[in-house]
């Protein structure tokens, strides 16, 4: 009998303070949420069990992935804000002698990473999207020993902000010799104190 | 629990003892239940990007180059009972304490692995020199990808040693690693 009358008792729970606090932190992560830049080089990084954030300003990060045979690998630069951007192109038009216009300026400050020799930039900067996403799938920065611009790129992002720190992001099938290679790279610019993006892996309990 | 939210489509109470409660006016119930919904689906959604956008970084420091003028300093003399020397190849580690050669082969397994060679020989040299004695030094093969290269500095974090140096490896070393590989296909 008792669970009868149970039964048709309509309980209704207020709602409004549960909805109220789900919102309030809906708000919260909205605002506070910082999607990732989209990347041009496609990278799996690998885990490990540094917690050290990667600072948000002043940074520049060298990608690097693996080429198609696997043997080689593909080396991207960014660097994090516009102003910097263009202050390193600056600085290839006076090294180099190209020039750039107004509207290759502005699209090159808005890409958030570069994998092309200099001498393809103004044309790779004159190209649709669509074009250019499939020119970053194989293309590079060369960093062979006899023709090495990655060099020039960290000489000129230094020179543009000094305050400017490194950051490797390369995937995790990427031959070490590649690797071995860029920090040679930074080694020739005196840089021995650099990073390498990861992601967070627990840390065993021993 | 959603079904008892929506209080409009539920049967009008009967009056029994609910006389005060009755409204003569029907007060409109919102059923709020697929707001909630949508909101939680937005929160989870915006937990699990805040928590994932946020890349690690392990600081990672290197020895400067030997230019001409460094030829004429000597490197730094060190005890060999308080080395020990990892040659990272892909997913292997073949490792030989002080100067004899005679390698070993270990793994990145968490139980079994380099971290266990690493602490046992840590100590066996505390006992014998006190502590934060050990020096490792790191060998990457060629054919080590960039993730045994985070594996091993990862291992350097989680043991906690604070003495490690990252060496090219010389030829005589690359002989050595062959030549054990060929005797354990040999073995085999």
């Amino acid at each position: 009998m008792a669970k009868f009358k149970a039964k048709k008792q309509n309980i209704a729970i207020d709602m409004t303070p549960m909805v109220d606090l789900a919102f309030l932190l809906i708000t919260f992560f909205m605002l506070t949420v910082k999607f990732r830049a989209p990347e041009s080089l496609e990278v799996q990084v690998p885990s490990s069990i540094a917690d050290t954030p990667l600072p948000a300003q002043d940074i520049m990060v060298i990608s690097i992935a693996p080429d198609a045979t696997g043997k080689g690998g593909r080396v991207f630069f960014g660097v994090d804000s516009k102003h910097t951007r263009l202050a390193i192109l600056e600085k290839i038009q006076e090294r180099y002698g190209y020039e750039f216009d107004e509207q290759e300026k502005r699209l090159f400050s808005v890409l958030p990473e570069i994998g092309i020799p200099f001498s393809q930039l103004k044309s790779y900067l004159n190209t649709s999207e669509a074009e250019r996403k499939q020119v970053d799938k194989i293309s590079s920065i060369p960093i062979d020993s006899t023709n090495n611009e990655l060099k020039e790129w960290i000489l000129f992002a230094r020179y543009s902000n000094p305050k400017i720190r490194i950051a490797i992001r390369a995937d995790e099938k990427t031959p070490y010799p590649v690797i071995a290679r860029v920090i040679e790279t930074l080694k020739d610019q005196k840089v021995h104190r650099f990073n390498l993006i990861t992601t967070l892996e627990a840390q065993p309990k021993s | 629990m959603a079904a008892e939210v929506g209080g409009d489509s539920g049967a009008p109470k009967k009056g029994k003892k609910s006389g005060k409660a009755h409204k003569p006016k029907k007060r409109p119930r919102i059923d709020m239940t697929p707001m909630v919904d949508l909101g939680f689906l937005l929160l989870t959604f915006f937990v699990l990007t805040t928590t994932m956008s946020t890349p690690n970084t392990m600081p990672v420091v290197v020895p400067p180059k030997i230019t001409e003028k460094d030829k004429d300093v000597e490197p730094p003399k060190i005890s060999e009972d308080k080395v020990i020397t990892l040659l990272v190849s892909r997913g292997k580690i073949y490792y030989y304490a002080g100067l004899e050669k005679n390698l070993q082969v270990t793994d990145f397994s968490p139980k079994t692995g380099i971290r266990k060679t690493l602490l046992e020989r840590r100590a066996e040299i505390e006992a014998n020199y006190g502590k934060d004695e050990m020096i490792v030094i790191i060998k990457m093969m060629e054919d080590a990808q960039y993730r045994d290269f985070v594996d091993i500095l990862d291992e350097m974090a989680v043991i906690n040693q604070k003495k490690y140096a990252l060496v090219e490896i010389t030829p005589e070393e690359k002989d050595i690693v062959e030549e054990y590989r060929k005797t354990m296909e040999k073995t085999l």
